[in-house]
């Protein structure tokens, strides 16, 4: 069968992006709060302000004659990610694992020179990637020294993890894998490997490719069902407090593990996609509605995670 | 109130007044709902000729008037070297025409067209008093009683006792060929009528009308007389007895005034010829309304000059595209590159016919990503980038036109039509999918957005919808409304029953 009932949809709980734009985002995050997550730069302030971890700020560029001092802003930088501030699904995001003097090497092992670097920030300053193509600002950012952990689970990219979080409770929770596919980047539709974590232990429940159930990563063959997220009781209350440093109803942040830093919010995303139902194999429409029904309005991110714990473990 | 219950009452209000105006302008405006519906329209000319005497002529006819059968869509007098003008007369209107001197044969034209009134205005009852303008000799008088008195026993009202009266009158017309009573002989069973009805005091009135026959020339008037019965007036037809408006025949004038006065002039007389066209319901019905004044239409689009008509003919087709969109994209879950870009290509394909700007579109996107593929190891700027791809995308279109015209093929020439700007950007965008997501992303959103394209290309064109749309612009509000409903439709979308396909399967509840 090509396609399912819609009621078989429904039973299981599965939301549609026409719910999700009407019932979810549409209803609970501000417009007016939009600037705090689609500016990378100004989410970076405002975690700080509310201590919230985040990769480290490198620099920055805003014009277009200050990309003559990248030569300058990169001394003695040899892992670094450049993305655009605004950037939307990814787009325009460049990552740099090593550099041989004027040579940078991309985690695909692909030579990037000077000249390349800054065509792609030139592009990003023009609005290239950004929604509705407006002028933009590059950002440098220390690139994570991702957990060894993940390193069978994920090729040539860092993997992150994806919560949902409503109204301040993590709801659901994947692990996005980058593959050769996905050219290092972690979005599902691109190729990545989307793993379903356990809310309560962080462990894997299920992965998929391309919208399809798989067992093992593509390139590393390692076994997704041994697959454990370290620092899990430390991202709980970490993705919950992006309720406080947002006031959106419904966010998706993203978290990263550094070895040495731990988890840090990479970014926070007003427009979570769909497929982490995919890779959880469940629907978000029951987890939303107890929410919506019956959880206490707490302004303790711990309290909230007490009750995500207790409600939404999957076992 | 929530906001859902508000769009769905707001939605309901604009569907409910886009779909009454609509019915409005169809039962009561007579707009046709559907193209190509055509009425009868008679063009009537009368000619009016004379000879003139070399003193000051003055001619006077009678116009057609309010309560006739048929409305008037438009008239126009010809008459070279005579000054003109209407006059209003007891509620009558005369063509007025005058002249100095002159001599020979003169003719003056009126033509009019005219249309079955299906609601003709109501006529006012007869005035009482009345001064009598019978002139009949005391034996004639006497006669013209006993005549009536016979009648009168075989009848039971007005109506009645015309009918009788005429046939009476008609029979003893044929009977009496070569009567004695030159009087009776010379009269016609019409104005017979009238003087004995006016002898017996039932109220009556001569009607004069033009039969309606295609292709008919010279006719003289219709003498039909008229007679006040049960607070109405009823026509009868003197030629046959039978009561009511005959259909063929285009009431001209009610009462008996004279149809043509004319002053310096001998031998007059006025002759009609007819001929029946037929024309666009839409048409008749818009004449109608001028003529009308319907503030309807006085504010609407057809007020505007021509020119700007067929700009908004295009405009208004917009919203029908931006429908297929919303439709496609919510319900069904296409992707397409730009929102509405389909729209602005549907909107070329009106001009270059579907195929040919596939053909085009095709041929200039995969030349420019080309092209584009090439700028892009350039390092240029954004800005200057996408102009130098609009450039080249100006430079193909010349090339295809000439290139085409040359080899016979005039279709290639419609190129001209894409709007180059979203050519341009098409490029451009494409050729970031196509670097970021692969060129599986660009066949499915370039494949999405010309497939959204030419479903809005064949809804804009679809002749039933092109007319609703220019000819009941009232129709745009039913089109927000069902744009406001499907702006709330939360539930899945067709791609997501494909998507989510494995989801159903679970083994888990």
């Amino acid at each position: 069968m090509l396609f399912v009932k819609p009621n078989l949809l429904k039973e299981r709980g599965i939301i549609g992006m026409n719910r999700r734009n009407v019932d979810y985002i549409a209803r609970y995050n501000a417009r007016k709060l939009y600037p705090i997550v689609d500016n990378k730069l100004v989410t970076k302030e405002y975690a700080k302000k509310h201590n919230i971890a985040v990769p480290e700020l490198i620099n920055s560029i805003q014009y277009q004659f200050e990309i003559k001092q990248l030569e300058k802003i990169l001394t003695g930088v040899d892992k670094f990610v450049v993305k655009p501030a605004q950037g939307a699904g990814g787009k325009g995001i460049l990552v740099i694992v090593d550099r041989k003097g004027d040579t940078f090497y991309k985690p695909s092992g692909k030579e990037v020179s000077f000249d390349d670097i800054k065509r792609h920030i030139s592009n990003i300053l023009s609005g290239l990637h950004s929604l509705g193509g407006k002028t933009d600002i590059a950002m440098f950012e220390k690139l994570v020294d991702f957990d060894p952990v993940f390193e069978r689970y994920s090729y040539e990219g860092v993997p992150d993890v994806r919560m949902i979080v409503f109204q301040g409770y993590p709801v659901m929770a994947m692990l996005r894998c980058s593959t050769h596919e996905s050219d290092g980047k972690a979005n599902l539709h691109q190729g990545a490997v989307g793993v379903g974590i356990d809310i309560k232990t962080g462990r894997s429940l299920f992965a998929v490719q391309d919208g399809r159930m798989i067992e093992k990563h593509p390139d590393t063959g390692s076994a997704f069902s041994e697959l454990q997220v370290p620092h899990w009781q430390e991202i709980l209350p970490l993705s919950a407090a992006c309720y406080e440093m947002t006031g959106m109803g419904y966010l998706g942040c993203d978290i990263v593990i550094d070895k040495n830093l731990g988890a840090l919010i990479l970014e926070v995303n007003a427009r979570p996609g769909l497929a982490i139902q995919i890779a959880n194999d469940k629907g978000l429409l029951k987890r939303l509605k107890l929410i919506e029904e019956k959880a206490p309005k707490s302004t303790s991110p711990e309290e909230r995670v007490k009750y995500s714990l207790d409600h939404f473990s999957t076992d | 109130m929530s906001s859902r219950s508000q769009v769905y009452l707001l939605a309901f209000m604009f569907f409910a007044l886009g779909i009454g105006l609509t019915l409005y302008k169809n039962q009561s405006l007579g707009f046709p709902l559907l193209p190509g519906e055509s009425k009868e329209v008679w063009t009537v000319e009368s000619k009016v000729t004379f000879d003139a005497t070399d003193a000051p002529i003055t001619v006077s006819m009678i116009l057609p008037q309010a309560g006739s059968n048929m409305t008037v869509l438009a008239e126009s007098f010809s008459a070279p070297s005579y000054g003109f003008r209407v006059k209003e007369e007891n509620g009558q209107r005369r063509a007025i025409w005058t002249q100095r001197s002159t001599q020979g044969p003169q003719t003056i034209y009126y033509k009019l067209d005219v249309v079955n009134n299906e609601d003709p205005a109501s006529l006012a009852p007869p005035s009482p008093s009345k001064a009598s303008s019978l002139t009949l000799s005391s034996e004639q008088e006497v006669q013209a009683k006993n005549f009536l008195e016979k009648i009168k026993a075989r009848s039971a009202d007005n109506l009645s006792f015309s009918i009788e009266m005429v046939n009476q009158l008609r029979a003893l017309k044929e009977n009496n060929k070569r009567g004695v009573n030159s009087d009776f002989k010379n009269k016609s069973v019409a104005e017979l009528s009238l003087i004995l009805l006016e002898v017996g005091g039932i109220p009556s009135r001569l009607v004069r009308g033009v039969s309606l026959e295609d292709g008919r020339r010279k006719q003289k008037a219709v003498d039909l007389i008229e007679v006040y019965n049960s607070d109405q007036w009823v026509i009868i037809n003197p030629q046959n007895g039978q009561e009511g408006t005959p259909d063929d025949v285009f009431i001209w004038q009610r009462g008996g005034v004279s149809l043509l006065d004319v002053e310096g002039g001998v031998k007059s007389k006025v002759r009609f010829s007819t001929i029946e066209n037929d024309q666009p319901a839409k048409t008749v019905a818009l004449d109608k309304g001028t003529v009308e004044q319907s503030a309807l239409i006085d504010f609407s689009i057809y007020s505007l000059p021509t020119e700007s008509q067929s700009a908004f003919k295009r405009i208004l087709l917009v919203p029908i595209g931006a429908l297929v969109v919303v439709l496609l994209r919510i319900i069904v879950g296409l992707k397409t590159s730009g929102t509405f870009m389909p729209i602005l290509i549907a909107l070329a394909f009106i001009d270059t016919t579907p195929l040919a700007g596939l053909a085009i579109f095709l041929s200039i996107v995969s030349v420019g990503l080309w092209i584009r593929g090439y700028l892009s190891r350039m390092n240029l700027l954004l800005v200057a980038r996408i102009s130098a791809v609009v450039i080249i995308v100006i430079g193909l279109m010349g090339f295809m036109s000439v290139i085409s015209y040359k080899l016979g093929m005039t279709q290639a020439l419609t190129v001209t039509f894409f709007p180059m700007i979203i050519l341009a950007w098409t490029i451009e965008r494409m050729s970031i999918i196509w670097e970021e997501d692969g060129p599986k992303e660009v066949m499915m959103q370039g494949g999405g957005s010309l497939f959204v394209a030419l479903m809005a290309y064949f809804a804009m064109t679809n002749p039933v919808i092109e007319h609703i749309t220019f000819n009941f612009p009232e129709m745009l509000l039913v089109i927000l409304s069902i744009t406001l409903v499907v702006g709330q439709y939360n539930g899945y979308r067709l791609t997501e029953l494909y998507r989510f396909r494995d989801l159903a399967k679970g083994q888990k509840g």
